[in-house]
């Protein structure tokens, strides 16, 4: 399906998933290749928290199998997926109940993702058809689909930021397709996804990062379905 | 694509004297701006990913973690060699197959759902090497495509939204649709084979055993198959109805809004609730803990 909702014959006559459920399994794996994808690198431990039907028909679907597989970076219609556990490696992980309440959505994961360099929490849900959100990453309240390339910057709220964001993004010819702004209070810390129609080169998130009041940056490149 | 029901697809197609397949391609080909020879290519491919879910499901048999899925396709096909040579058999042959494939973490293609991917590969491919319709097929997957998108618009593809009706009933006028484009019959009997597909499987409730699709999600593969397969036989006989495709979809959308919580992907009514069912849930949970 495209941003504008409208949707293509090859939605209909796919995706090319590894079954059997595309919210369980499909979406599960996409969940993963983006909380992997927003650490930056392939976690070293992983705890997962599955919520809902995700926690409850999990196994039955190989949800669990699948949200591994996502952290190694296979794809949805990897043949792999099923044997996620053999294939782990060193990554540790633990599975854990994420405790939320009666109204998120019933297909929902919580990763706890350690990186070499830092520990994030994830979280986001499978919303049909393999189509993810994820909606929070540690206490910020985002909306990212893996639908499109997105750059993610945590900064200082002041005013200057994102014309100097937009600004190298415009000299390395990135369009920005749709933007947002979250802030948890005035004059803190905000987190700005960008997405965009290009992929954002290395050097362009080295300039960004290198800017006054930018704290971190990634970038979390579109997972096709 | 840009169309919003069928017959606003079909009268284009009658007016441009061509066949549905290709009014598809040709809008799909302006709103993704890629070319025609690609989009092409890329239903080639997921034709090909089907056929060999289908394979898989047919020469290795097939059995889930849950025990739910055990190898139904396999051993119903050794049974069909020797004993039935019709289409029938081996579209329900390759629906379970398909179906099968996908319960046990096989690759597959969803059609319009994972849930009920065997319908399209059972009816189409099937057909089609059945019949030497083959150079076809990718041209009659579009107009089975375009129908799931119209489908999906006006009323729903999703069995937690409409019940299994929007599900495997949606891939059975797909089909049913599909069959009218390989064989290049009239547009105009597209509208009848979808219309009378989804009249026979209107109320068809979503109610998976332990909320696993397995039971009855495979077999209900093979009974909109087989129904896709039956209509399409009654719309080349001239059979008609007098009910339009559109206004079929929007009976369904109304009969899925109105289907209660427990029919729709719960796993809390319908087969999912009888007492065999609730036992093996429990077993699967304890196996779990």
């Amino acid at each position: 399906m495209r941003r504008d909702g409208e949707i293509t014959v090859f939605d209909i006559i796919g995706p090319v998933m590894i079954g059997p459920s595309s919210s369980h399994t499909a979406g599960a794996t996409r969940l993963g290749n983006l909380a992997c994808a927003i650490l930056g690198e392939r976690p070293q431990k992983a705890r997962i928290g599955l919520h809902g039907s995700f926690r409850d028909t999990g196994q039955g679907h190989g949800t669990d199998k699948a949200v591994v597989a996502g952290l190694l970076g296979f794809k949805p219609d990897d043949e792999r997926i099923p044997n996620s556990f053999d294939l782990k490696g060193d990554l540790e992980v633990e599975f854990f109940d994420p405790e939320l309440d009666g109204s998120t959505h019933p297909n929902t994961v919580v990763f706890v993702l350690t990186g070499t360099k830092e520990t994030i929490t994830i979280k986001g849900s499978s919303i049909g058809g393999g189509r993810v959100i994820v909606d929070k990453i540690d206490n910020f309240p985002v909306e990212l689909s893996g639908d499109y390339p997105a750059l993610l910057t945590v900064h200082k709220d002041r005013p200057g930021i994102i014309q100097s964001v937009s600004e190298i993004l415009a000299r390395y010819q990135v369009n920005i397709a749709f933007m947002k702004v979250y802030r948890l209070s005035k004059g803190k810390e905000a987190l700005m996804l960008i997405e965009t129609d290009q992929q954002v080169p290395a050097t362009a998130q080295k300039e960004i990062l290198a800017k006054k009041d930018i704290n971190w940056v990634r970038f979390v490149d579109k997972i096709s379905l | 694509m840009s169309f919003t029901s069928i017959s606003e697809l079909i009268n284009l197609a009658l007016n441009e004297n061509l066949p549905v397949a290709e009014v598809i391609i040709r809008n799909e080909s302006e709103a993704l701006g890629t070319k025609r020879e690609a989009l092409l290519e890329e239903m080639q491919d997921r034709i090909n990913i089907m056929r060999s879910s289908m394979e898989k499901g047919l020469k290795e048999a097939q059995y889930s973690p849950s025990g739910l899925t055990d190898a139904k396709a396999y051993n119903y096909e050794k049974w069909r060699i020797k004993n039935d040579d019709s289409i029938y058999a081996k579209v329900i042959a390759r629906a379970l197959a398909v179906a099968e494939v996908n319960a046990c973490m096989g690759r597959i293609v969803a059609a319009p759902t994972a849930g009920s991917c065997g319908i399209l590969p059972a009816v189409l491919l099937t057909y089609a090497d059945e019949y030497g319709l083959e150079e076809r097929l990718v041209e009659s997957f579009f107009t089975a495509g375009a129908i799931g998108v119209i489908i999906a618009k006006n009323a729903s593809i999703s069995g937690a939204e409409g019940g299994c009706q929007a599900e495997c009933g949606s891939a059975s006028a797909m089909a049913a649709a599909g069959l009218v484009e390989l064989e290049k019959l009239s547009p105009k009997l597209i509208d009848t084979a979808v219309s009378l597909s989804l009249q026979n499987v209107l109320g068809l409730v979503c109610d998976p055993v332990a909320g696993l699709v397995e039971v009855p999600c495979v077999t209900r593969n093979v009974l909109c198959s087989v129904n896709a397969l039956s209509c399409f036989s009654m719309v080349k006989a001239g059979l008609k109805t007098p009910i339009p495709a559109d206004e079929t979809v929007k009976a369904m959308k109304q009969v899925g809004d109105s289907l209660p919580e427990t029919l729709k992907e719960t796993a809390k009514g319908g087969i999912a609730s009888t007492s065999a069912a609730k036992k093996i849930a429990c077993e699967i949970f304890a196996k779990k803990a």
